[in-house]
């Protein structure tokens, strides 16, 4: 018996076992799916738009599109772990305010840039342990403490600079931070994305550290029972979307040569719609990175095109909030589907109608 | 179980569908806006956008009419873009696509003097005339920029009316817009400056910023009537904290005991004059500013000025303007409203 499931290849009358080991052959179970329905869109959009929006086809679109989404797109990267915990982490914008005004006004204080971000960056690490610290260890809702540290990250970010804003930048580093790779038209920033894009993609998909960040929002109990160190997972997932969006928050400053309070204020609802819409489930336990960056290019590539062609900016926000409607309606309204259909009663009776 | 699979897929394949219909009727009606605005440039480099703080902000609606009107005069083919929250980051997405649209020129009215820098740059590079109204930018990033007012003059305006409407001695306090816009911090400045040197008498207690939002400047006002009953005046020195503040102090028992001037267009001041509030307020014509900077556009697309110190153009019906001192037009004094000429304007 315990042969027969192991190893069902070896037995060669699989009469022990009913059940497939998979109910979708492979190539269903890779091609569809959620990320790869948000790839199509992305797709489509993009076709579309460069074919019926002037000035949407020419390279630089490109560039400007990626410098643009370039806060986002890593940003995403660990809100997508902390989400697929079922946690949220709604700071992250804040954070980002927070580390522009430190490279600010270290710099302005005689820092050089690399020393000032790397304080940023220590900064980021420590935000995002106190966010952790107050989940894991005080046991407080990550929706409740990531709401308090936005508004406490924004608050001294905006206290240290008061109502100045600091604009003058060496010009390598606002120059690097717009540069593009060899003269083409893909930006330096998207070199950092990537390596950080695998890393996460790595953590998340294929290590065991990545499984734990998915069983601990499918039941935090089971996973603490299975061996997960489910607290210690949530705070180094905080430390990361602290240390990421500061990051995020030393290229935003020197991409537009200025470190202001309010900078990416509000960037923290950008980044989790970008995450929904890519597929991954807000109660946890679902989720997968190629949808999230898919997720974020969509939105990024629908506001480019909608404002070339001269779109006004709330008739975009209206169109990426009722795709993120959509999309989440979508996916609870096929899961329904599913479940109605897949009742047993019907399911005998469709059964043997089609066979 | 066959069976199964198929419905799945097919519920995959119609909400695959479902989305991409959604986005080709989206992109297609934007694609249908963007050919009209188009069309009528025919190919002319006088194709003219606005890009004010923010949309919705009835100030910017007023200069971008006059903008609109004084392109209609010369022929040129306007539009207006802009985000909805005025920031310098939103703005610079906007400046971006200006540039792939390679429009004839761009009349901006900036967030952040620099975070907008390198974008209008990359626009003129692109051949694109910049011109700045209402808050300017670092000059090197622009052609021109219009100026409503000289600093000066409007500190010197608003403080000469708080002095005459609370009798040159008390508190008052400044609701100011965003703590980092450009132009309120100079007026705030000067306007320190103005009353240190000449009203002894006045004390200004408090700065407070209303973010140019309705309901914060509102909630900004209650706050400092609470924190110091002896408030005499406030200055609110943006239309949309003065109309707000001028709306709470209009139903509470401050009204007229609390004497409030600032900038403010006579339509949202009309209500506040007429039931004795606010007594009287400053402002340019913002149609005007927009009316100028349009045809200060024009005469450098047309090559008629390059920008430089002493360069002269025509402005339709406000006669002739000479570019001064750091690349500025200057439009004129601030204009003082009070009941007895407010009915004379709208906007």
């Amino acid at each position: 018996m315990t042969d027969t499931l192991t190893s069902p290849a070896n037995s060669t009358e699989p009469v022990a076992r009913t059940y497939r080991s998979h109910a979708r052959p492979a190539w269903q179970r890779l091609l569809l799916t959620r990320e790869v329905a948000i790839i199509a869109l992305l797709v489509i959009v993009c076709v579309v738009a460069a074919s019926t929006v002037r000035g949407f086809g020419t390279p630089i679109t490109l560039r400007y599109l990626l410098l643009d989404v370039a806060p986002i797109l890593l940003i995403a990267l660990p809100m997508t772990l902390v989400i697929v915990t079922g946690q949220i982490d709604l700071s992250v914008a804040s954070m980002v305010g927070l580390s522009s005004v430190l490279v600010g006004t270290l710099h302005a204080g005689g820092l050089p840039i690399p020393a000032a971000g790397l304080v940023a960056l220590v900064v980021g690490v420590l935000g995002g342990a106190l966010n952790g610290f107050l989940v894991t260890v005080v046991g407080l809702p990550s929706l409740a403490v990531t709401i308090g540290t936005l508004a406490l990250y924004r608050g001294i970010a905006v206290g240290l600079l008061g109502t100045t804003a600091i604009t003058d930048f060496p010009d390598f580093w606002t120059d690097l931070a717009q540069s593009r790779i060899a003269g083409g038209n893909v930006p330096t920033i998207t070199i950092p994305f990537l390596v950080l894009a695998v890393v996460f993609v790595v953590l998340l998909h294929f290590t065991p550290f990545g499984r734990g960040i998915v069983a601990i929002g499918l039941g935090s109990e089971a996973a603490t029972f299975s061996g997960i160190h489910v607290n210690r997972t949530k705070f180094i997932l905080f430390m990361l979307t602290g240390v990421v969006s500061a990051f995020a928050g030393i290229y935003y400053t020197l991409r537009f040569g200025s470190a202001r309070g309010d900078n990416a204020t509000g960037l923290e609802l950008q980044v989790i719609a970008a995450v929904l819409l890519g597929g991954v489930s807000i109660f946890g336990g679902r989720g997968a990175l190629h949808g999230v960056i898919a997720g974020v290019l969509l939105i990024g590539v629908l506001g480019s095109a909608l404002r070339l062609a001269n779109v006004t900016s709330d008739v975009i926000n209206i169109i990426t909030g009722v795709l993120l409607v959509l999309s989440v309606v979508s996916s609870s309204f096929l899961a329904w589907l599913h479940r109605v259909r897949a009742r047993p009663g019907r399911r005998g009776g469709v059964g043997t109608a089609a066979g | 179980m066959t069976h199964h699979t198929s419905r799945r897929r097919l519920g995959i394949v119609a909400a695959l569908g479902l989305s991409a219909a959604l986005a080709l009727t989206g992109c297609a009606g934007g694609g249908n806006d963007g050919g009209g605005g188009e069309g009528g440039g025919g190919g002319g480099d006088l194709s003219i956008t606005f890009l004010p703080k923010n949309l919705g902000n009835p100030y910017f609606e007023t200069s971008d009419a006059g903008g609109e009107s004084a392109i209609e005069e010369f022929g040129g083919t306007y539009s207006e873009v802009g985000p909805s929250e005025a920031t310098p980051d939103a703005q610079v997405s906007y400046i971006n696509t200006l540039t792939q649209q390679a429009v004839g020129g761009i009349v901006i009215a900036a967030n952040d003097p620099t975070a907008v820098c390198d974008a209008l740059t990359e626009a003129r590079d692109n051949g694109a005339a910049v011109v700045t109204f209402d808050s300017d930018t670092d000059p090197e990033c622009r052609d021109v920029f219009v100026n409503q007012a000289d600093a000066e003059g409007i500190a010197q305006a608003q403080v000469d009316l708080i002095a005459e409407q609370i009798g040159d001695e008390g508190q008052v306090a400044i609701l100011s817009a965003t703590a980092n816009a450009t132009n309120q911090n100079a007026w705030i400045e000067l306007m320190e400056q103005e009353i240190a040197d000449n009203h002894p008498n006045i004390e200004l207690v408090d700065t407070v910023y209303g973010d140019d939002d309705d309901q914060t400047s509102f909630d900004r006002t209650a706050a400092l009537l609470q924190t110091y009953p002896d408030l005499a005046g406030i200055i609110s020195p943006t239309t949309v904290g003065i109309a707000a503040a001028a709306r709470y102090l209009s139903t509470s028992d401050a009204k007229g005991q609390v004497a409030l001037t600032g900038l403010g267009t006579p339509n949202q001041m009309r209500e506040y004059v007429e039931d004795g509030t606010v007594t009287a307020f400053a402002l340019w014509n913002p149609e005007d500013l927009g009316y100028l900077a349009a045809y200060t556009a024009q005469a450098l697309i047309n090559g008629d000025i390059t920008g430089e110190e002493g360069d002269e153009f025509e402005a339709g019906r406000l006669g002739s303007y000479t570019v001064g001192a750091d690349n500025t037009v200057l439009l004129g004094d601030p204009f003082v409203f009070d009941a007895d000429n407010i009915d004379d304007f709208d906007f």
